[in-house]
């Protein structure tokens, strides 16, 4: 066994199923850090539920638009330019960040071994950005929009909401890691906090209204490109690194790669946005910096993704058992596919094909579901049942919904990437008429509206399973859906982590029937 | 790592660093930017017609940058005679430069499509045109009024075909008239002069790699 791995056992150790020689056990410091972030945590779970099932309904409704044109075209509303400017917003302020917003909020006192310090500022703080989200996006439906690309919600009367109501919540993580009783940062730590510090920095400088010409372009790419990689893609990271050894009960592979990924991440990522516009009217050093940022990102995500799948590695059967680690660890698997794919399409070659195609949404869609969304799902698997005291009701509705969006986005991003392909291949060559690259897209569109169809039917199910689950009518279990009576990691760890477990979930529903 | 403060100066750094590489000091060196040669500002109806743009979302399916022949079909598809230059977009608040062509690029649509009744006719209907069309209609920037409710000054549309709707009259709004501005303003396809130092005004001072925007498109490979 290597020092590395020595010293990552300690950090998981302590983390995790280590026992204190003095003061409180680390079950009970979970206790009181799940009780801490009840609160904001299920306030930002409950929102983020139905941004995902009316963000799912604009993209699908937005889907349909590009095959079926004259579907729903009469009212300004829904006209196919903002109905997919809605799904945007809604998915990714609303799902992708309330439901990472709620996760960080949970995590961060278990990280830190610290109570939520100011849980109801936080609580206030989703509620404000919610309000933003609805003002925002409902003038984005009414036709207001700041008219960047992923800053469309208008930078008056909605923008300031989300400014007010994030700094709440940045204030109570803040706080939270000022009071942390816990010496060492894990992993986790680095990245959640450095993207409530980056989000921030990135929003103001986006809508700040000074920018014209091309040096608007070079801002809407720097922000866009990182609100995925500092803001989607920082707290995913740090949400995978928790789950994965956390479920597995397995020390992450190596501390120092999990150093290296992060700041070569942190270094190279931020310079990456110029390659949306490859080609474009910019000054040519500034898109060939940011090829050359996309290419080195090979080091972090390899970095990060040997961290990650080496630390499943041998322990593939236990997906089976555990919904969050089948999420999560897909979720990696997502994050180290699109990063790869996005190293690849910057490069001038693939770019002159891929650039203006259905491609790049194909390629959003591994970036923002395959990898955000299967991590939040997971994430949102193991909070729940510790916040409200009792287990998933349903197996076989977490069943469908994995089926479902598992298919769903598979038929999507194959679909897709195949439009555009097809859709490149035919603007490259002069010789065919435009009409050419809009036919050979049809069956990609009408494939990816029935993944879509998938993805939303799940969301369905996922959300009616939530709701249940907040109803809470069903018996107590005392265990999870998919425990069996000889699980396939028989081991003295295995064994008393399911002993912990029950006793958590048994002094869990005790709190919650008081 | 153990320190808070170590953690956040460094994550503050990288994203700083970005910042005055990639808008900092671009800003300040295209701050010297002239507009192209024979580029106005936009006019009033022209600039509510950006508005109308916006509003619906057209940037989401169509660019506005003819990109370097020696690299792209741009040229030889008819979008332009050459390469934008960053001189092209000095009045554009916010830009639209675009990332999607699943319609074709608008940046001289003005020069490419001159025809104002042409321009309506497809807003509200562009499969009364094409057929192939994926574009949606805009019929919420026209009013339909019985033959005998038009009163003159009302811009009327004749839509062509079994799409026309029966017995009614197709009249524009004020907002399809101001997009049809804008849209017939979109032309820069004006050769940018191409001596070093007049090159530098329109494309910006460390520009390299922009010496092939002079017009001339090569040969496909």
């Amino acid at each position: 066994m290597t020092h590395s791995q020595l010293a990552g056992e300690a950090e998981i150790t302590s983390a995790t199923t280590g026992a204190h020689e003095h003061g409180p056990t680390d079950l009970e410091i979970r206790l009181h850090a799940d009780a801490s972030s009840r609160l904001p945590v299920l306030v930002c779970y409950g929102a983020a539920m139905v941004w995902l099932v009316v963000g799912s309904l604009f993209g699908e409704l937005a889907s349909l638009k590009l095959h079926w044109p004259d579907l729903l075209s009469r009212d300004a509303w829904l006209t196919f330019g903002r109905i997919r400017t809605a799904h945007l917003n809604t998915v990714n302020y609303g799902w992708g960040s309330l439901a990472m917003i709620g996760t960080s909020l949970w995590l961060m006192p278990r990280l830190v071994h610290a109570e939520l310090r100011r849980a109801r500022l936080a609580a206030l703080g989703a509620v404000l950005w919610n309000v933003g989200l609805v003002l925002g996006v409902g003038g984005i439906l009414g036709g207001v929009s700041d008219g960047m690309e992923w800053l469309e919600m208008n930078r008056w009367f909605a923008d300031p909401w989300l400014v007010v109501g994030g700094g709440m919540i940045g204030l109570a993580l803040f706080s939270t890691v000022a009071a942390r009783k816990a010496e060492h940062l894990y992993v986790s730590v680095w990245y959640i906090m450095s993207a409530f510090l980056w989000f921030p920095m990135l929003f103001l400088l986006g809508n700040w209204p000074s920018w014209s010409g091309v040096e608007s372009g070079a801002v809407n790419w720097l922000f866009a490109h990182n609100v995925l990689g500092f803001w989607l893609t920082a707290v995913s990271v740090g949400v995978a690194y928790y789950f994965i050894p956390k479920v597995l009960g397995r020390p992450i592979y190596s501390y120092q790669l999990s150093i290296l990924g992060f700041w070569s991440f942190a270094f190279f990522y931020a310079l990456n946005g110029m390659h949306h516009l490859v080609g474009g009217p910019l000054p040519t050093w500034m898109i060939t910096t940011s090829i050359t940022a996309s290419v080195l990102m090979f080091i972090p995500v390899v970095a990060t993704a040997i961290n990650l799948h080496m630390t499943v590695v041998g322990r593939f059967g236990s997906l089976r058992y555990s919904p969050t680690l089948r999420f999560v660890v897909l979720g990696a698997m997502g994050y180290t596919a699109v990063s790869l794919q996005g190293s690849f399409t910057a490069l001038r070659e693939v770019n002159r094909v891929t650039h203006f195609t259905h491609w790049t949404i194909a390629h959003s869609h591994v970036g923002v579901y395959g990898f955000v969304t299967f991590i939040m799902f997971g994430a949102m698997y193991y909070v729940l049942p510790r916040l409200v005291g009792h287990e998933w009701p349903s197996a076989s509705l977490i069943r469908w919904h994995f089926g479902l969006v598992l298919a769903g986005i598979a038929i999507y991003v194959v679909a897709l990437t195949w439009a555009g392909v097809a859709q490149g291949l035919a603007l490259l060559d002069p010789k065919l008429p435009f009409q050419i690259s809009v036919e050979r897209t049809h069956w990609g569109l009408v494939g990816r509206s029935l993944g879509g169809l998938l993805m939303t039917t799940g969301h369905v199910v996922f959300a009616w399973h939530y709701w249940l689950m907040l109803r809470g009518r069903q018996p107590a279990r005392a265990r999870p859906p998919f425990h069996e009576a000889r699980p396939i990691l028989y081991t003295e760890a295995a064994t008393e982590a399911a002993a912990a477990y029950r006793k958590e979930s048994a002094v869990g529903a005790a709190r919650s029937e008081r | 790592m153990s320190r808070v403060w170590l953690l956040l100066v460094g994550a503050f750094a990288a994203l700083s660093f970005a910042i005055v590489l990639l808008v900092l000091v671009p800003r300040a060196l295209l701050m010297r930017v002239e507009a192209s040669p024979g580029l106005m500002p936009y006019t009033t109806s022209e600039l509510q017609g950006r508005e109308v743009y916006i509003a619906n979302g057209c940037v989401y399916c169509h660019s506005q940058q003819v990109r370097d022949p020696a690299f792209t079909s741009d040229v030889e598809r008819g979008w332009g005679s050459r390469a934008t230059v960053p001189g092209d977009y000095v009045y554009d608040r916010p830009h639209l430069l675009g990332t999607s062509r699943t319609g074709p690029d608008l940046i001289n649509v003005g020069q490419r499509l001159p025809d104002r009744n042409w321009q309506l006719i497809h807003l509200y209907d562009p499969r009364a045109l094409n057929a192939w069309s994926i574009m949606p209609g805009f019929p919420f920037l026209f009013t339909e009024k019985a033959p005998n409710a038009v009163r003159p000054g009302d811009v009327v549309v004749v839509i062509p075909g079994p799409r026309a709707p029966r017995g009614r009259v197709v009249v524009a709004k004020p907002e399809a008239v101001a997009l049809t501005d804008y849209l017939l303003s979109l032309k820069r396809n004006a050769p940018v002069p191409t001596s070093a130092t007049a090159r530098e005004r329109t494309a910006g001072p460390l520009a390299g790699g922009m010496s092939q925007h002079d017009g001339t498109a090569r040969p496909a490979p």
